[in-house]
Order: C-alpha cells, then sequence, then structure tokens
C-alpha cells in the first residue's frame, strides 16, 4: 500500500520539462542533476516533493527524449509512483524498468495536494481528500515481472534472459 | 491474413508468427547510444551481471549531442565512452563525425533490421524499411549483452500519400500536417506505415525527415517499404550488399487509414510549444525570430542544404537574425562543400557548425534568450528545448527557414522563391 500527497500537473509534460538538456552536463553527477527535477513545469517542485509523494499528470506524461534520466530524478526525488491518462512509449518503459510504478487513470478525480493511497495490487487508487475511489489499467504481464523484481536490470540479473 | 511491415520484421527476428499486440523476444541487429544517454547505459551494463557485448561490431557510441563538448563535465562523459569503446571492442564515432542518425542511415541500418538507440530519434531508419526505435539507456544496456530485447508487436496505421509536392513545400511540411491532425500522442505505441504514389517518389533524404518524426506522434516506428529508391542509396553508400526488399503484404491489417493529398499542402509550421500546434506559415507572417536553425537528424542532409543554399545564395539574412547551420554529418559536410552550399552561407552571413547535433537540444551553440524566437528544422518545440524555458521554437521546412532567415519574420518561403 503506497500513500502520499498528489503533486498535479497538467498535459504534455515533457522529459524536457522533467530535466532539461541544458542540464545534460550534470548527468554523471545525479545527485545534482535531481535538484532539478520537474523544474521546467514547476519550479517549487524538488523542495517540496516528500518521499512516498506521487507525481500525477494528465495526458501524454513524458512525451519526448529517450532520457532514462527523466523517471530516474523522479524516482530519485522519492516519488512512490506516476499517475497519468496517458503515458509515452517511451518513458513509460524506462520508469518501469528502474522499478517505478506509472498507473493510468482518471486523474481529473485527483487535484494538487490530495492525499492518495494506491494498492498496487488491487489496482485502486483512493483519493482520501475528496473521497473518491477508482481503478487503474493492468499494467502488461511482462512490465508488471520487471517491476515485480525492482526493474530491469535486477530483472535480467536474476533470470538471465527475457522470459514471457 | 497478411501482415504489416512491423508484423514481418518481428516475425522474423523473433521467430514466430507475430502479430500486432503479441509481445516477442526480437533479435537486435544494432544497438546505440549517444553522449548523453550513453555514460548512464555504460554504467548501467557495468553494474549488471553482464560482462560482454553480444556484438560488438555492431554497438556504437556517437559522441554528437555535446561535439565537440562545452564543458569538462561532458568532456569527461566522452572519455568513459571511448574507455568502454576501448575495452568492449565496441565502434566509437567521434566529435565531428556526425548525428547518430545521419551515420544509422548512411552506414549501418539495413532493410529488416531490428535497431534500437538509446535516443527517441532512432526512428529515423525506419525510412529504409528498418524496424528502428528509441530506448532508455536499461533497455540498451541489455540490448548490448544480450543482443535481443522484447517488444509488444505495434499496430499499424496505414499513411496513404498521394498528389505532388508543390514549389516550396517538402516532406517537412507533410510530417508536420500529419502530426498536427493526429496530434503528438495520436499514434502512441502505433507503427506508422508510409504508402502511395507521393511516398513511392520520394527520396530517401524526404523518407528519413518523415520517419524521423513518427515519435512526435507517438508512435514506436515510422517505416517505409524498401524499394528501388533504398536500394540506389545503398548502393550509392558502398553497401549494396545490405539491401534486400520488403513490402507489406496487400492484405495486410491496418487499425486505420489516413489518406493525405500533398498538392494541396502548404509549407507549414509548428507554434510553441508542442509539435502538434501547427499552422500554415502563411499565418504566422510577422512573426519575429532572431534565430534560424538549418540541420539537425531531421533535416541535415545535402537535399536539405541545397534547399536552403538555393534560397540564400547571393543574398544576406536579416541583420536581426543569427542563421545557424549544422550539417548531419562529415559526409553531408564534405559535399555541402564541394556543391558550394557551405560559400553560398557563409556570404550570406550564416554560422557553420561542426556536424553534429548543434542547438537543437538546448546544450550548446545556439542557446536562445529571454523571449527569443527560433525558426529551427529540428523536430521538437517543447517548453526549455533549447536551453532557455523562457524561448519560443517553431518547426518548419528547410525553405521556410531559409526564407525567414532573409525576413527576420516567419516567412512562407513561396513568397521568396
Amino acid at each position: 500500500m503506497l500513500k502520499g500527497k498528489a503533486h498535479k500537473f497538467g498535459d504534455s509534460i515533457s522529459t524536457d520539462h522533467i530535466i532539461p538538456g541544458r542540464y545534460a552536463h550534470l548527468r554523471s553527477n545525479l545527485p545534482e542533476l535531481a535538484r532539478h527535477v520537474l523544474e521546467d513545469a514547476d519550479t517549487a517542485f524538488a523542495s517540496k516533493v516528500k518521499p512516498g509523494d506521487f507525481v500525477v499528470g494528465g495526458s501524454n506524461f513524458g512525451l519526448g527524449s529517450s532520457r532514462e534520466h527523466a523517471p530516474l530524478v523522479i524516482k530519485m526525488a522519492g516519488v512512490s509512483a506516476i499517475l497519468a491518462k496517458s503515458v509515452a512509449r517511451i518513458f513509460f518503459r524506462n520508469a518501469i524498468n528502474l522499478g517505478l510504478p506509472v498507473l493510468i487513470c482518471d486523474t481529473d478525480k485527483i487535484d494538487d495536494g490530495d492525499e492518495l493511497e494506491v494498492d498496487l495490487a488491487a489496482g485502486t487508487v483512493k483519493n482520501l481528500t475528496n473521497g473518491a475511489g477508482f481503478t487503474f489499467g493492468k499494467i502488461p504481464d511482462v512490465m508488471l515481472n520487471i517491476l515485480d523484481e525492482g526493474g530491469l536490470i535486477p530483472y535480467i540479473q536474476k533470470h538471465g534472459d527475457f522470459k514471457l | 491474413m497478411g501482415k504489416t511491415l512491423a508484423e514481418k520484421i518481428l516475425s522474423e527476428k523473433s521467430g514466430t508468427d507475430a502479430k500486432a499486440g503479441d509481445i516477442v523476444i526480437a533479435k537486435v541487429d544494432l544497438s546505440f547510444v549517444q553522449d548523453t544517454t550513453g555514460p548512464l547505459t555504460v554504467r548501467t551494463f557495468q553494474s549488471s551481471s553482464m560482462t560482454e557485448l553480444a556484438n560488438p561490431d555492431r554497438t556504437v557510441l556517437f559522441i554528437d549531442h555535446a561535439a565537440p563538448s562545452p564543458s569538462s563535465a561532458l568532456s569527461n562523459d566522452h572519455i568513459l565512452l571511448r574507455d568502454f569503446s576501448r575495452q568492449s571492442g565496441c565502434i566509437l564515432s567521434e566529435a565531428g563525425d556526425g548525428v547518430c542518425h545521419q551515420i544509422v542511415a548512411e552506414a549501418y541500418a539495413r532493410p529488416g533490421d531490428v535497431v534500437v538507440g538509446a535516443d527517441s530519434h532512432t526512428v529515423t531508419a525506419g525510412g529504409l524499411g528498418t524496424f528502428a526505435t528509441g530506448m532508455g539507456s536499461s533497455d540498451v544496456a541489455v540490448a548490448f549483452g544480450l543482443g535481443k530485447t522484447w517488444f509488444r508487436v505495434p499496430e499499424t496505421f496505414k499513411i496513404n500519400v498521394t498528389g505532388d509536392f508543390q514549389k516550396g513545400v517538402s516532406a517537412k511540411d507533410l510530417i508536420l500536417h500529419l502530426i498536427g491532425k493526429i496530434g503528438a500522442d495520436g499514434a502512441t505505441y502505433k507503427a506508422l506505415e508510409f504508402h502511395g504514389s507521393a511516398i513511392e517518389k520520394m527520396s530517401m533524404s524526404e523518407r528519413f525527415t518523415i520517419a524521423n518524426m513518427a515519435v512526435e506522434a507517438g508512435a514506436k516506428v515510422g517505416l517505409f517499404a524498401s524499394d528501388e529508391t533504398t536500394k540506389k542509396y545503398l548502393e550509392a553508400e558502398g553497401r549494396g550488399k545490405d539491401f534486400q526488399p520488403l513490402a507489406a503484404d496487400a492484405d495486410a491489417l491496418y487499425e486505420k487509414t489516413i489518406n493525405i493529398n500533398v498538392t494541396e499542402l502548404e509549407p507549414t509550421v509548428s507554434k510553441p510549444h508542442t509539435v502538434d500546434n501547427t499552422a500554415p506559415a502563411r499565418e504566422l507572417k510577422g512573426t519575429k525570430i532572431q534565430q534560424v536553425v538549418i540541420g539537425t537528424c531531421t533535416n541535415g542532409r545535402l537535399e536539405d542544404l541545397a534547399v536552403a543554399a538555393g534560397i540564400l545564395k547571393g543574398k544576406k539574412r536579416a541583420p536581426s537574425v543569427r542563421l545557424i547551420i549544422a550539417p548531419a554529418s562529415r559526409r553531408v559536410l564534405l559535399d555541402a562543400i564541394e556543391a558550394g552550399y557551405i560559400k553560398d552561407f557563409v556570404e550570406a552571413g550564416a554560422i557553420i557548425l561542426p556536424p553534429g547535433c548543434g542547438p537543437c537540444l538546448g546544450l550548446h551553440q545556439g542557446a536562445l534568450g529571454d523571449g527569443e524566437s527560433c525558426l529551427s528544422t529540428a523536430n521538437r518545440n517543447f517548453e526549455g528545448r533549447m536551453g532557455n524555458p523562457k524561448s519560443f521554437i517553431y518547426l518548419g521546412s528547410p525553405a521556410t527557414a531559409a526564407a525567414s532567415a532573409l525576413t527576420g519574420e516567419i516567412t512562407d518561403p513561396r513568397e521568396v522563391m
């Protein structure tokens, strides 16, 4: 069971919003890079996010670059899951590969600052602030298996290969 | 039931009868990284249980995004890539050689191949009939070590393109128009497959421009049949043996078909801050710009520079505009010198950058100031993309870019041709 506060963003949050290319020189200094997480969408995000919180987006969250640094700095901020109406393909796969759950659901029922409770196994989200309860879309089995191992590298470490 | 190009290639590479929706494990024919995603890929690989590359001679590290390096931190990242190349035996493409996607097209990708790259514009090689797609560092690290990856076989949108481009209108206008029509997430998880008489007549350079931007509609791949044009291109690159004809089956099943007649198409521009925010260039007349960029993996090939030089030759850029030219590869630069285009650009007041990604991703070589606007031939105009969230990026064709450099405002190229 995951519990934390929602940080709400709009539609089309790109990888450039999440971690802009102008910080490419910090990509080998991850703690420093992570200080700029989501800076171009909300300059205060890095200072207000708490471990266990949720990033909540609208449609097409994470569009753009293949940079795995984007989900990585969100994970480093202590975020326990990303909730969005829809998510861009490469970002989705990258987040799961890092062991960061991405849950597809109707985020209109969530406002900035709401307290959420997520049951990953049951596939449910409860908005403790407004009482709304809803479900999120099933993560494909192949990705769920990777997520269950904590990401792609631990998965390969354990299985030595892809297992369908 | 017949197969789409994506189904055909993934069937072959997975040894299964792959259909849209299936999950397959496919052999990877080429895997690569660039200098902003490569260091994480290398560290991920080194921290894993994998020790050797599956195919060192089909594994490439490109130094193109920060080339030459603007900072000591990025220079150190380049050292890490050079060291890994030496230790692992894989190929290194040095600063100045050019943009990864252009070199993959010139030297590596083959029709029917599966290519994965740690860069979203890996889709460019779809112009050759290659199932080429962008992935993150972990996925590419695993492809480095295992020589395979998993895919969900995508459903396919058939894009049927007919008619003849009018003067001043090109492949870039077509792909911007398509993205404007279906939206930046209009093809998420899907394959785009390009068909029709206008596609059959297209050069490889134009096909690469279109395939390059498939990801801007969310697509996994943008695929073209491998035909006589493909064959001639590969032969010209000294890779005639890499050719194989490849086409979708006539009875393949498509999720939808989108018809476009390019005869009616106008010069098209994407406005800030999303690629699908399109408008005819003529409607943006009067929009002042301070910078023009002609180049990148989208439009940095010889044909693109030829179009721009045709408009700029013997003229001068507007005094208020910085005109930046970034050839996509060393080969393109050499050919452009040979053809006289570089002289035309320099005389028109342009800045010539070394082959590479240039200012496209906001790292160096042309970051924008507060409130400034740029007309670029690149593929992305996201907020902050060119180094400053307080700036504005418009995307257009090489013709629109060159015309706008002359006037200092967004200009329909037909006005100056």
